[in-house]
């Protein structure tokens, strides 16, 4: 078997977060491989579900798009996207929202919307979709991205999903009173969202002023240096860092089958 | 005139935008949760105005590059933007779709979106005091979407991914529907469960036979997504006069398919 690349660490390690009990929402592209490959391997009754009204779907292969039959074939039910947001969404009965992000801060924030000013954009991205909703609504947020730093900016050019808000600010000044992004995997790291002392959201004492994502683990031969020579900011350390676990064998093959299966889909 | 053609990935009325494109209307609001290639073509001749939308893109494949040019270029001409999240959009309809002046839901908390859409505004619970998100409801001048089947009647059945196309249509002004195939009677269609998503024929304007009419998207249980033509058309998109080559040769130079025929429903606005 060849090594292992920066971004199988990042499917595989993003995939580890999820159990069996989650009732994920999940994006397109790289949230949907790591929700599937938790799915194939340690949590195979996890609960995916797709915007377009897919619930408890079982892709045989990574649907290219949100909406793709296979997802709808393979689904324990299919409702309507206004029930999706109404019931499922806004309702609270999703435990994990899984999203990616063009653009995103230390704080969580997210950006799918312009690179650039909104009325003379450089870049007009596709928009925000359901995840302003999805970022505000589901218990928790996972954040998968690969790092660069034109992805991981000091100051995002448009927020579009709220994670902590600005510096000083907090998620329940804006009426939210949901974790929101507690997890943010790379393709180099594991990142936590942690206040200035270290607490971690779900501690009553969590600050959020001035909480941001903290590198809890470095994928093998990852240095510190190459962490924060790939983000726009200074990133900050847990006192302790670890070194994120290998992926196993069966790991690594169910996702490269996973990626030949959807490659090989494309083609037909 | 505002103009909505529904379709969540699944049964996108393609060939109906095609239609549109050859009549060479012009000056449309162009509503749409996710808008995809159908209106990357009508965006990119120069058909639309306004977009309405909460999603503008290639999915799995990218960005859209004609309304990319539109926005960041003004080509062919200027687009003006009312950008909404999918959740919002999902409320406009079916507030819509009840005959609701607006849609009220936990939304738009801490987004930048309230800041570019004037549409988007704030509402206090008279109960709980909760401050809430409103919007407009959404009332197309007309909804087209596309279903797998119609009876002689003009009953339709949509089966599948059925997106928001349910509420697109009832709160359209004019509805008109383009289906895979036409049989005798839906209720002796042995498919068809009592819960099955049907618009009855006095809600619709007009039901078209237009087979293979939701293609490169998918219609289940007739054909899947020609994935490769989404990949594909990021190139195509990409250039100006390969996509002006591209539509005459395709949709302008294509005459409406033979087997296309025209079926009057109920309702007639």
């Amino acid at each position: 078997m060849t090594g292992v690349s920066p971004k199988e660490y990042m499917t595989i390690a993003a995939a580890r977060l999820l159990t069996n009990n989650d009732v994920c929402f999940v994006g397109i592209g790289a949230p949907s491989a790591a929700c599937n490959l938790a799915r194939l391997t340690h949590a195979p009754d996890i609960t995916l579900i797709y915007e377009s009204g897919t619930i408890a779907t079982r892709p045989d292969r990574l649907p290219l798009s949100i909406g793709d039959g296979e997802l709808h074939d393979t689904a324990l039910t299919t409702v309507s996207v206004p029930e999706m947001f109404h019931y499922w969404l806004q309702g609270g009965r999703i435990s994990i929202g899984f999203l990616g992000a063009a653009q995103l801060d230390r704080r969580g924030n997210l950006n799918t919307t312009v690179i650039g000013s909104y009325d003379a954009p450089k870049v007009r991205l596709p928009g925000g979709g359901g995840a302003p909703e999805i970022a505000t609504q589901a218990k928790q947020v996972f954040i998968i991205a690969e790092q660069s730093k034109r992805t991981f900016v000091d100051k995002i050019d448009f927020l579009t999903s709220l994670g902590q808000g600005k510096p000083g600010e907090s998620r329940a000044a804006y009426g939210v009173h949901t974790q929101g992004p507690t997890k943010l995997v790379t393709d180099l790291a594991i990142w936590e969202m942690r206040d200035l002392v270290g607490r971690n959201v779900i501690d009553p004492a969590f600050e959020a002023a001035h909480a941001e994502f903290t590198v809890m683990s470095l994928h093998p031969g990852v240095a510190r240096d190459d962490v924060a020579a790939s983000v726009g900011w200074t990133p900050q350390f847990a006192p302790t860092v670890v070194t994120t676990p290998t992926p196993s064998q069966t790991e690594i093959e169910t996702l490269r089958a996973l990626h030949a299966r959807s490659a090989s889909a494309k083609k037909e | 005139m505002s103009v909505a053609l529904e379709g969540f990935t699944h049964l996108i009325p393609f060939e109906a935008g095609h239609e549109i494109i050859r009549q060479g209307i012009r000056e449309l609001t162009l509503i749409r949760m996710t808008p995809d290639i159908i209106y990357d073509q009508l965006v990119g001749v120069g058909a639309a105005k306004k977009l309405v939308f909460s999603y503008a893109g290639n999915p799995g494949a990218g960005l859209l590059h004609r309304v990319r040019d539109a926005v960041e270029n003004g080509w062919p001409n200027t687009l003006a933007l009312e950008e909404h999240s999918h959740a919002a959009m999902a409320n406009a309809y079916h507030a819509g779709a009840s005959n609701m002046p607006s849609a009220t839901f936990r939304g738009y908390r801490g987004t930048d979106l309230v800041t570019v859409n004037s549409n988007i505004c704030f509402v206090m619970c008279p109960f709980t005091n909760e401050r809430l998100a409103c919007v407009p409801s959404l009332r197309p001048d007309v909804t087209i979407i596309h279903a797998q089947r119609a009876d002689r009647a003009g009953n339709v059945m949509i089966d599948g991914i059925v997106g928001v196309q349910k509420e697109a249509v009832l709160a359209a002004k004019t509805a008109i529907v383009t289906v895979e195939e036409v049989v005798d009677d839906l209720r002796e269609y042995s498919e068809l469960s009592s819960n099955a998503c049907v618009l009855p024929n006095w809600s619709i304007a007009a039901v078209c036979h237009v087979p293979g009419g939701a293609t490169p998207s998918y219609a289940t249980g007739f054909y899947p997504r020609d994935n490769d033509f989404y990949l594909e058309w990021s190139n195509i998109s990409a250039d100006r006069d390969r996509f002006t080559a591209w539509i005459d040769a395709n949709v302008l130079q294509t005459p409406v398919a033979k087997n296309t025929s025209h079926l009057t429903a109920g309702a007639t606005t």
